[in-house]
C-alpha cells in the first residue's frame, strides 16, 4: 500500500473545509441543529462522531472490500453497513461504559443519536463506493470528516449561544434563524472551495 | 377520514416545516424540481413499504431489538429503491449520488415507524405512510421550484424568465439553507396569525 502524504493532506483539506459535511454536503444536519443550542453539548456530540465515524471508515472499509467485493454482493452495502454502524455504536458505549465512565458520561446521551446520523452511513459510503479510496485514506477521510463536523458544529453553537440575547422577528424564531445563520456559515464556506495547496507539486 | 389524513401529512404534521425530519435529503437534493420530485416519490415508496411491514410483525419483534429490526426492514427496500432506480433511472440516480443509500437514515421514516407503524394496524400504517410521503414530497417540490428558478432559472429543465439573471447561489448550499429558513419563516408566520385569532 503507497502511502501518499500529499493525497492525504488534500484529503483532510477537502473534508474540513471545501467540502465540510455539514455546510457543503448537507450530511448530518438533524444533529447539527438539535444538538447546538449549547457550547458544552457541541463538544461533546462533535468528540462523539469524530470517534465513531473514524472506527465506522474502518470497519466498512474492511468489510466492503474484503468480504462484499470477493463474493460479489457490493449491491448489500446499505443493509450491511447501516447494521455495522448500529452495531459498532451499541459496542462502543458498552466499552466507554465499561473502561472509561467518565469518557461514557460525557458522550454517552450522544451515541445514540448517531445510529441514525446521515453524516456516519455518508462517510462509510463516500470511502468505498462514490470515492473508491485505500485504506489509509478512508481512516484520514474519517478522521476529518469528523473534525470538520466539529467545527461547524461549535461555530454554530457559539453563534446560537449569542443569537438568544438578540431580538428575532417572531416568525423566525427557532429553527429559520438557525437555518439562516446557517446559510451565512455556508457562503462562508464556499471561499474555501477555490482552496488548492497544491497545484504545482501535482497532487 | 382520508382528507383528515391528507391534511394531517401535508398541513398540521408537515414531516420537513413542522417537525423538522428529513432534512438533509430535502436541502441536498432540492436543487431542481426532477430531483425533488424523485427523491420524494422514492422516500414515499419506502416509507409506505417499510410502515406495511413493520406493522404487519410488531408482534414478533421483541421491544429491545427492534430499532435494529426496522433499520433492516427500511434498508431492504432502500436497496431496491436503488436497484430500480439504476437500471431505469440512471441519470436521477447519479444526481442524487449519495443521498439514496441516506434514505435509509431519514428520520422520518424510522420516526414514522416507530411512533406510528409499530402501535396502528395495517390499514391504517399504509395511509399514513402515503400522507406523510406526500407532504414530504410536496415540501420538498416547493423548495425544488424555488431554488430551480431563482438559482438556474429554469423549471423541469426548461428556461422559465427570458432575460432573467440566475442567482447561482441558490442551487449551492447556502442557497438551500436560506430558502428553508424562509418557507419556514412564512409557514410560522401563518400558524402565529392563526392562533392569535383563534
Amino acid at each position: 500500500m503507497n502511502i501518499n502524504i500529499v493525497s492525504l493532506v488534500q484529503i483532510s483539506i477537502a473534508a474540513i473545509l471545501i467540502n465540510n459535511f455539514v455546510l457543503a454536503r448537507f450530511l448530518g444536519l438533524c444533529p447539527f441543529f438539535g444538538v447546538s443550542k449549547k457550547l458544552s453539548s457541541a463538544i461533546g456530540m462533535g468528540m462523539a462522531v469524530i470517534f465513531v465515524m473514524t472506527v465506522a471508515s474502518m470497519f466498512s472499509w474492511i468489510i466492503y472490500n474484503y468480504i462484499l467485493v470477493p463474493r460479489d454482493v457490493t449491491y448489500l452495502y446499505t443493509i450491511v453497513f447501516i447494521l455495522v454502524i448500529a452495531s459498532l455504536v451499541q459496542l462502543v458505549e458498552m466499552i466507554l461504559q465499561k473502561f472509561s465512565p467518565a469518557l461514557y458520561e460525557a458522550l454517552g446521551i450522544f451515541l445514540p443519536l448517531i445510529t441514525t446520523n446521515c453524516a456516519i452511513l455518508g462517510v462509510a459510503v463516500l470511502n468505498t463506493v462514490t470515492e473508491n479510496y485505500n485504506f489509509i485514506e478512508s481512516i484520514v477521510n474519517g478522521i476529518t470528516s469528523g473534525i470538520g463536523f466539529t467545527l461547524a458544529l461549535v461555530l454554530m453553537a457559539g453563534i446560537r449561544e449569542k443569537l438568544e440575547l438578540a431580538k428575532i422577528p417572531k416568525p423566525l424564531e427557532g429553527l429559520p434563524i438557525a437555518f439562516i445563520t446557517a446559510g451565512l456559515m455556508a457562503i462562508a464556506f464556499l471561499g474555501f472551495s477555490g482552496l488548492n495547496f497544491f497545484q504545482n507539486i501535482g497532487g | 377520514m382520508i382528507k383528515e389524513e391528507l391534511k394531517r401529512g401535508i398541513i398540521t404534521e408537515n414531516p420537513i416545516l413542522i417537525l423538522a425530519l428529513g432534512l438533509c435529503p430535502a436541502l441536498a437534493v432540492s436543487t431542481s424540481l426532477q430531483n425533488g420530485l424523485g427523491m420524494g416519490i422514492a422516500v414515499t415508496f419506502v416509507l409506505t413499504c417499510s410502515n406495511v411491514i413493520i406493522s404487519m410483525i410488531k408482534k414478533v419483534i421483541p421491544a429491545k431489538v427492534r430499532i435494529p429490526c426496522y433499520i433492516v426492514v427500511i434498508a431492504t427496500f432502500v436497496t431496491i429503491v436503488q436497484l430500480v432506480m439504476k437500471a431505469y433511472f440512471p441519470v436521477l440516480d447519479k444526481q442524487l449520488g449519495i443521498f439514496v443509500p441516506l434514505i435509509v437514515v431519514n428520520c422520518i421514516i424510522l420516526g414514522r415507524a416507530e411512533a406510528y407503524a409499530s402501535r396502528n394496524n395495517v390499514v391504517r400504517a399504509f395511509i399514513d405512510g402515503i400522507v406523510m410521503g406526500l407532504g414530504f414530497t410536496i415540501t420538498l417540490c416547493i423548495l425544488s421550484i424555488i431554488r430551480e428558478i431563482l438559482g438556474s432559472n429554469k423549471l423541469w429543465g426548461l428556461n422559465f424568465f427570458p432575460g432573467f439573471q440566475p442567482m447561482t447561489l441558490f442551487i449551492l448550499a447556502p442557497g438551500g439553507f436560506l430558502t428553508i429558513a424562509f418557507v419556514m419563516g412564512i409557514v410560522n408566520y401563518f400558524r402565529q396569525k392563526k392562533e392569535v385569532k383563534g
